[in-house]
């Protein structure tokens, strides 16, 4: 099939020229990969452009970069799964991290954040005389995070991260929950703390973004949800996120409805002064305009139904959490 | 056509200009509504409740589709969360029938059980898989002629995108941009369009949520936007209510309207500001209205 692929170039050497896109038509196999029409510009048509490879075959984890706007392994993307016949294909760099020229970016922002969550196993007590040994069932749940090949698509395109380099990402939050999920290991306290800071788990918008690029189901977004119960079970509750999630469920749970008006003072905590005051002026513009909830929070009809129902559901995770 | 409808908790709470205008737009569409609301449906846990209880969150949601089913009438949403979160909650009941039984088994307390019929839909998609692009033109009685306007569709709407059925239904993809070039207005292809409007992080991270503003609406201006539209009411309250801190934080003038779908498709179809409740937004909507040519 017939395709133009439209690449985003960028030189560091020429410091004149910012970066820039450049077309290219080519003739590929309906089964080819972007990578393989990429690694063919290079080969026939432009031996400047530079872009990053090893396996092409989605293990190695080099070739994450912007394939029509969203973070892919070129190599394990078909180029008739992202364009028609005639048709362009858009390919930059991957985002978050500064490109060194073309389709290269420096990963030095992605490896520090996988060191930032110490990722290795630090078990306690004397070291058994053979192997650790480890249920089954937790190896098989933990298999899904470690399937992950450190490609930093989920990085790219982290919309938190975009904004903000101090938050630890989804790559690493999803190491970190493979650790601190891992029965061998004895860190889980200072693992959970260090992680409930800021730049930690409660700084995730949970926007899905990593779920959806990353190649290999890895879903960081759900670890770091996991994290987020772990460290409110283990305690770790003084914090805007985890009073925002428990008036939350207290909310819905209590009236079968959001309560909008206490649902901010609750997350800032009631004696955070300076907090609720800064909300004020906002507060004030939305009174000005009526664009307010209703003061008096109603119950949804028929609330004890519902509340009849939270009990019978939290009956039930009681009885298996002391079930064990 | 006859729907059970979700309203959700923002359409009537921090959003109550979206409720009245989602209301006559549907009667306008010939839409009739049986407000689930009224018979005592819950909120959808917003991925907030799923955070700590993700299967009291499910039930919560197995309940609402199981009162449609009762009903017997397709499921409609107007708010993009309440929509990710269903569709969401409906995979997992879906593909586990062990699952869905012990959901049901809390369900029957009130004489209820979900069957796993339901099919959630925005009234976004809702516009183009049942009314039709062609038959929504023929309701325009006001085209959107020169109006500029940038879609932001919150992301629940767009990921994740199994869950969201976007193989099933491939113009869901583009379902903003093809309701509003059918109004009339010009379509402004924008970056931001599938990102994050930072609502969620607002009381942990303020400063990262307002930044979010800042960056998306800045370009949609820079772009030459006069307005956002979202199917969103969190998205809205976000790039709405906190744009003048946005303006603050960027040290700029944004100043760009965030009005909501059926607000743009009540314009189009000759309501008034009044009758859209465009003047509780927090950023005024006069300049969209003047391009329009409508009394603000
Ligand atoms: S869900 Fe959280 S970690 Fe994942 S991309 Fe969005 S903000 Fe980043
Ligand atoms: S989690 Fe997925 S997207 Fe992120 S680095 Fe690992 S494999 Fe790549
Ligand atoms: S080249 Fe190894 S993952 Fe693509």
């Amino acid at each position: 099939m017939q395709i133009t692929v439209s690449v985003r170039r960028y030189n560091p050497q020429d410091k004149e020229t910012p970066s820039y896109w450049q077309e290219y038509s080519l003739e590929v196999e309906e089964t080819s990969s972007v990578l393989d029409s990429l690694i063919k510009i290079r080969e026939e048509e432009d031996g400047s452009l530079a872009l990053r490879c090893s396996c092409r075959s989605a293990i190695c984890g080099s070739c994450a970069m912007r394939i029509n706007g969203h973070a892919k392994l070129a190599c394990n993307t078909k180029v008739s799964d992202v364009a028609e016949d005639g048709g362009t294909i858009k390919v930059e760099p991957a985002g978050v991290m500064p490109v060194i020229k073309d389709l290269v970016v420096d990963q030095t922002l992605f490896w520090d954040k996988v060191k930032q969550v110490s990722p290795w196993l630090q078990p306690e007590g004397e070291e058994p005389e053979a192997e650790y040994l480890a249920p089954n069932s937790d190896m098989t749940h933990l298999a899904g995070v470690m399937a992950c090949i450190m490609c930093g698509a989920c990085v790219s395109d982290c919309t938190v991260l975009e904004m903000d380099p101090n938050f630890i990402g989804p790559a690493a939050l999803a190491k970190a929950y493979r650790f601190a999920a891992d029965p061998r290991d004895d860190q889980d306290a200072s693992r959970l703390a260090a992680l409930s800071e800021y730049g930690g788990v409660w700084d995730c918008t949970r926007c899905y973004e990593c779920v959806e690029v990353c190649p290999k189901g890895v879903a960081p977004m759900d670890r770091i949800m996991a994290l987020r119960d772990r460290a409110m079970e283990a305690g770790y509750t003084n914090n805007n996120g985890a009073r925002h999630t428990d008036a939350f469920e207290a909310s819905v749970s209590h009236s079968g409805r959001l309560n909008e008006l206490t649902l901010p003072i609750k997350s800032f905590g009631v004696l955070n002064l300076p907090a609720q005051m800064s909300m004020a002026p906002v507060a004030i513009r939305a009174l000005m305009r009526r664009k307010i909830p209703p003061i008096i929070h109603k119950s949804v009809p028929g609330v004890k139904n519902v509340r009849r129902l939270v009990e019978s559901v939290k009956e039930e995770q009681q009885d298996e959490q002391a079930a064990g | 056509m006859k729907y059970a409808f979700f309203p959700g908790c923002v359409s009537r709470g921090g959003c109550p200009e979206l409720y009245p205008a989602t209301i006559k737009v549907c009667e306008r569409l010939g839409l009739e509504l049986d407000g689930l609301d009224k018979r005592g449906a819950t909120c959808t846990g917003a991925g907030v409740l799923q955070e700590k209880n993700l299967f009291l969150g499910d039930v919560f949601n197995a309940r609402t589709f199981a009162m449609a089913e009762e009903l017997d009438l397709p499921l409609l949403t107007i708010c993009s969360t309440c929509q990710g979160v269903m569709s969401q909650a409906n995979k997992r009941l879906k593909d586990d029938a062990d699952y869905l039984a012990r959901v049901n088994a809390h369900l029957a307390l009130e004489g209820l059980k979900y069957k796993g019929t339901a099919q959630p839909r925005h009234l976004l998609w809702t516009l183009i898989e049942d009314v039709g692009i062609e038959e929504l033109k023929s309701f325009v009685i006001r085209p959107l002629t020169n109006l500029r306007v940038a879609p932001f569709y919150g992301c629940y709407m767009v990921r994740p995108s199994d869950a969201l059925e976007f193989k099933l239904y491939p113009e869901r993809e583009d379902s903003l941009e093809r309701v509003m070039s059918a109004l009339g207005a010009d379509v402004v292809d924008f970056p931001g369009k599938t990102r994050c409007c930072g609502f969620p992080i607002l009381t942990i991270n303020e400063r990262n949520s307002v930044k979010m503003v800042a960056l998306h609406t800045s370009d949609a201006k820079d772009l030459g936007a006069d307005a956002l539209v979202t199917p969103c009411p969190l998205c809205h309250l976000n790039l709405d209510g906190y744009q003048p801190k946005a303006m603050q934080q960027a040290q700029r003038d944004i100043d760009i309207p965030i009005i909501h779908l059926p607000q743009l498709l009540g314009l189009a179809m000759g309501f008034d500001a009044k009758e859209m409740g465009l003047s509780r937004h927090i950023i005024s909507a006069k300049r969209v209205l003047s391009k329009i040519k409508v009394p603000a």
